[in-house]
Order: structure tokens, then sequence, then C-alpha cells
């Protein structure tokens, strides 16, 4: 069978799976909507939180990223693992104790502040909105290449799948839904990683292959012969500082991310918050471990596939010719000699490689059988719309949930209530999908923003309101407002204005960390010139962090149980 | 008197994170970032130390980290609730 045939079947086979797992998660209350009526395992959730973080950009685009940049690719491997310590140590279980619904919930609670709690929703909106873009960009990608559909027709497929689970069951739904599809993706992405490790150094696990051979040792001595930087060389095209900053921006993004962060109401206690975020980062870091190692491998073989081949050869491996077509391998014999030459010199340089062939094609490249490309299909859809969903999840609860019934009609009925969720998740849907069919084109030069924002906005606003209780409304809306107006500004003059980077030469993706720093120091500073919080706040903190039972997951067990 | 276990138990916690942040900044920060050139001369298996707790040992020990404080904090959160037990039992006694 082709592997257009063997796509197609994976394809249906993995939406009937998650079509299936939607109807039987529909819920009928706000609670099971917003929060997947607090009953979500911790492994489970740990595998759905891994699903909802690792977009089609992880799967896809990180190896082949990390392939070009060799070890500045630590970046993203850092920045996207290390936030999930400062998540559970600083912020996750003190969330869940919290118990509401989303993030602006907690701001505005904690701060007792309608102002806050707007600035919160729209910092919410627009990091998400922002990010799920790209991912329907990715659904359409995914289906255009191994599907032969145009991009629309596949972000329409998409759009459709993610309505009928995220409208029926809401939260409950997507949870599901995305521990299926957790599993599909790891085990797309090992299936090639174990292959192409196995062929190029006999040991099939690809963490041990790339510590223990001689592969990563062999690329340094090609890259330094072809002109590059040695492949394990730090800082080759980043300073140190810049480096510093980009990482740490990533990973207190990371950990400010609010589809991230509303994963942690989804359990039923503190004690399974803890446990859920420690799953998270395990079934994260087995693809973040292997990437490097598919990254490293990649490059090697292609390198030694191509460079200085005489072009007949090249142009008679059958991957070569379907990569060619789709544009993201481009051979040209520049000099006529005849042979194909890699150089770091655009003038001269003969192949050009696009950075999300990387992934894709190593399983051709592996000469593997056509079922595997097919599984790595169905792994990127899944990535791509675990995401999406968690996203539009996130986007609805905010105008629903904290725009419309806490601000705008707190007397809402409970039914009114999930009515209004519902139709907040079709309209994000259509945005969503809009965007993906005419991306804006300044949607990857904004990726930077929903990481730098996260990390400006409510990363230390929510730190703060749990660990320091002089911190008070006052405080940290000053504190919101110029962490975000700084780190907005910045962006925006380097990617729009041709600013130049006058803070040290810091990057625009890692001035989410100095936003994150003013923000702190002007909260601390605005809340002590101004009273301190009033006693019931005081009392709310101080429940926040009582390690006693808790009463209210006790009464809710009993509700369930007369429903 | 019903303050003080819990009190007890938020000192032990912030302790508890100060030890496993200070891990996490010297994995994340110092050996994978500013110190990472030195530690490159160093080699594990057949690559740079450095590179290699950048791209492999550093989220290795993330995972750990996680996993040792809900460990951790198990054990703190059931002294809490033991001695916050004890001593709502005594002041039934007493009356």
């Amino acid at each position: 069978m082709s592997p257009e045939a063997w796509t197609t079947i994976l394809v249906i086979l993995s939406f009937i799976l998650y079509g299936y797992i939607g109807w039987r998660s529909r819920v009928k209350d706000t609670r099971g909507f917003f929060v997947a009526e607090q009953g979500v395992p911790a492994i489970a959730n740990g595998a759905a939180t891994a699903a909802d973080w690792m977009s089609a950009a992880s799967f896809i685009s990180m190896a082949g990223l990390i392939s070009f940049l060799g070890y500045d690719g630590s970046i993203y491997l850092l920045g996207w693992t290390g936030g999930y310590v400062l998540l559970a140590l600083l912020l996750a279980p003190y969330l869940r104790k919290f118990g509401k619904y989303t993030v602006p919930d907690f701001v505005g609670d904690r701060y007792d502040s309608k102002v806050a709690r707007i600035i919160a929703v729209i910092a919410a909106i627009f990091v998400s909105l922002t990010y799920v873009a790209g991912q329907m960009r990715g659904v359409g990608i995914v289906f255009s290449r191994f599907l032969q559909v145009n991009i629309e027709t596949g972000v329409v497929i998409g759009m459709v799948i993610v309505a009928f689970f995220a409208i029926l069951g809401g939260m409950k739904g997507i949870t599901w839904t995305q521990v299926a599809q957790y599993c599909v993706l790891i085990f797309a992405y090992l299936i090639p990683a174990i292959a192409i490790a196995m062929l190029l150094t006999g040991n099939p696990i690809p963490q041990l292959a790339f510590t223990f051979s001689d592969i990563v040792d062999k690329l340094n001595g090609i890259q330094v012969d072809l002109g590059f930087a040695e492949y394990t060389k730090a800082f080759s095209s980043k300073t140190m500082l810049d480096v510093l900053f980009i990482t740490l921006a990533l990973m207190v993004g990371t950990a400010g991310l609010p589809h991230v962060i509303v994963r942690f109401y989804t359990v039923p206690n503190v004690r399974a918050a803890r446990y859920s975020a420690a799953w998270a980062l395990l079934f994260i870091a087995i693809l973040y471990t292997t990437a490097p190692a598919v990254g490293a491998f990649a490059r090697y073989n292609l390198i030694e596939t191509l460079h200085d081949k005489p072009i007949e050869t090249v142009q008679e491996l059958d991957w070569v010719e379907k990569w060619q077509n789709t544009g993201l391998l481009q051979l040209e014999d520049k000099n006529n000699d005849d042979r194909l030459q890699l150089t770091p010199d655009a003038e001269t340089n003969e192949i050009t490689i696009d950075r999300d062939i990387i992934v894709l094609s190593t399983p051709e490249v592996a000469k593997l059988a056509p079922w595997v490309i097919a599984v790595v299909a169905a792994g990127g859809l899944a990535a791509a719309l675990s995401t999406a969903s968690g996203l539009l999840l996130v986007i609805s609860s905010s105008v629903a949930h904290d725009l419309y019934y806490r601000i705008i009609d707190p007397t809402a009925s409970e039914s009114k209530r999930l009515l209004v969720g519902r139709f907040m998740v079709g309209i994000a849907i259509a945005v969503a999908g809009y965007f993906g069919i005419n991306p804006p084109g300044f949607v990857a030069q904004v990726v930077a923003f929903a990481f730098g924002l996260a990390a400006a906005s409510f990363f230390p606003t929510i730190v703060l309101g749990i660990f320091d209780s002089r911190t008070n409304k006052q405080g940290a809306i000053a504190g919101m407002i110029v962490g975000l107006v700084f780190t907005t500004a910045y962006i925006i003059g380097i990617k729009f204005y041709g600013m130049p980077p006058w803070f040290f030469g810091v990057s625009a993706e890692g001035i989410g960390t100095l936003g994150m720093v003013l923000n702190a120091i002007v909260t601390w500073s605005v809340s002590r010139l101004t009273p301190p919080p009033p006693a019931e706040i005081q009392a709310f903190v101080e429940n926040l962090r009582s390690p006693l039972a808790e009463p209210p997951a006790l009464a809710d067990i009993g509700e369930e149980e007369l429903d | 008197m019903h303050d003080r276990p819990s009190q007890r138990y938020w000192k032990s916690n912030i302790a508890l994170i100060r030890i496993l942040l200070a891990i996490w900044a010297l994995v994340a920060i110092f050996a994978s970032i500013l110190f990472v050139e030195p530690l490159n001369a160093i080699e594990i298996g057949q690559i740079p130390f450095g590179f290699w707790i950048a791209q492999q040992g550093a989220i290795f020990i993330f995972v750990i980290l996680i996993f040792v404080y809900a460990i951790r904090m198990d054990v703190l959160e059931k002294q809490a609730n033991d001695e916050d037990n004890r001593d709502s039992a005594t002041s039934n006694d007493e009356l």
C-alpha cells in the first residue's frame, strides 16, 4: 500500500478515536465544561498536559531547528522544559487549592479587582490567539503534505474535529482526547528516532546513541571541514547574554501560559496537582531528550547522503524527488561541477534544507515501511489538534466565564453559562480557522509575544500573590501594566520599526525576562507604598498555603454522588 | 495554637522550594549556559559535558526535581495533618 493510502486510513482512524472519546466525555454543567469536573487522575492529567504543551512546532520543527543551531538550539530544550519546575514548585499546587476555573479568576479574586481581572483576560486571549493561529496552520500543512489536499480543506477538517469534542465535552472532552493524542504523538516520534539511531549507531535508544556514539564527534569534524562552527560549540549564533535571556523568557513564559496553568485545575486535589506536573514533564522529556538526537543524526545523515555527491546519484533517491517537489529541499549545481556542495555561504551553497524536513523525512531517509510515514503524519496532527483545543478552551473560558459571568451578568443561570461557554468555543474555532487559512503576515514574528507577554504579565503577578501576602491590588495592576507595556513596546519596536536591541543586544525573544523583572519590582514596591490588602484577602492567602484537608472538595464529591 | 503546625509546614515548604530551585538554577543557568564553555573541556561518553548538560542532563534533572518535591511534600503534609489532628484531639480532651 502507498504511504498516502496508509496515511488516509490512520488519520481517519485517529479522528474516529478522538470523536468517540469526545462523545463519551460530553458534559452537562460548567464545572465539567471548564475544569473537567476536577476528576482527572494525576498521570492522565500529566499526559494531557504534555500533549497540550507539545505543539505542531515541537513535533515537526524543533529537532530541525536544533540541527541547524547546534548548541544554541538548547534555548528551546531548556526553555520549554525548565519552566515546569517553576510551575510545579511555585504555581500549580496553589492554583489547584484556589480551585476556581481560570487564570484571570485567580488574579481577579486574589487582588479583589475587576481591573486586574480584565487586564488578565486581555493578556490570556491575546497570548492564546497568537498561539492557536499557528496550530491551525500546522494542521493544514500536515494535511497538504501527506494527503495532497489543499491547506484550506485541511484547516476546515481540523476545525470540525476540534469543534466536535470541544463543544460537546469542553475541558473533559479535551482532556481525554489529549491523553489519546499524547500516545499517538509520542509513538510517532519515537519510531523513526529509534530507527535512525539504530541505522547510524546500532544502538536503539536515541538518548544513549547520542551520548555514547561517535556521530556528534564526526558531525563536529564535518561542520568544521565545510566551514560551519563546530556542532557543539556554544554561542556561535547568539551571545551568552541573549541565550540566557531567551532561555529564561521561555521558561517563565511556559510557567505563565494560561492553557498550561488551567490543566492543573482539573485534578482532584493539591497532591495530584504536584504529581501531575511531574508526570507531565516526564512525558515531555521523552520527546525533548529524543529531539537533539534526531537533530544531530538527521543532519549527519543528510550531509553524508547529499554533500559532494554526483547530482545524478542524488536525484535517483525517491525521497529527494518528493521533498524537492514540496520545495522543502532545494538542489542547484551553481558551479556546474556535477556535484552538490553544502557551504555556509548562500552564494555558493547548493543544498538548501528546510528545518521541517528533518523530522518529516526521517522515515524515508532511514528507509522505513510506508506505514511509519503515516504514523508520523497522524502524530503531527495529534500534536497540532491537542494544543489547538487546549488554547481554544482558554479563549472560551476567558470570555464566557471571566467577562460574561464574573463581570457582565453575575446572575446568569448555570445552563445559560454553559451555553455561552459552548458558543464561545465555536466562535474561537472560527476565528482560529480564519487565521489558519489567511495567516496574517506577522504570525511568525509575534510568537515571541506569546511567551514574552506570559512571562511579563502572569508569572510575577501570580507568584507574588501566593508568596507575598503584602502584595495588593495597586501593586499587581501597576506591575502587570508596566511588564506588558515594556515588553510589547520592545518587541514591536524591534520587529516592526527597526529599533536596535538597545538592552545589551537582547533580542525580542528574550526581552520577556526583563519585562518579568520589571513587573516584579514594580508590584513589590507599589504594594509597599500603598495600604496592605484587607483581612479577607490575607485569609484567602493563608488558606492557599494551608496543607489541611480541603472541605470544598469533599462537599463536591457528595454532590456528584447525589446526581 | 491551631496555626502552628501549618506555619511549620509553610516554613519547611519554603525551605524545600529554596533548595530545589537552587539546584534548578545551578543546572539550567550555570552549568548549561554561563559555564558551558569550561565544562565542554570535559567529555561524557563521546560528547562535551556542557553540551550534554544543556541538551540532555538538565532535562533529566528537572524531572527528578519535580518528583522529589511531590514526594517530600507528601511527608510534610502528613506531618502537618497528624500534628493538627493531635492538636484538635487534645483540645477536645480538655473540653
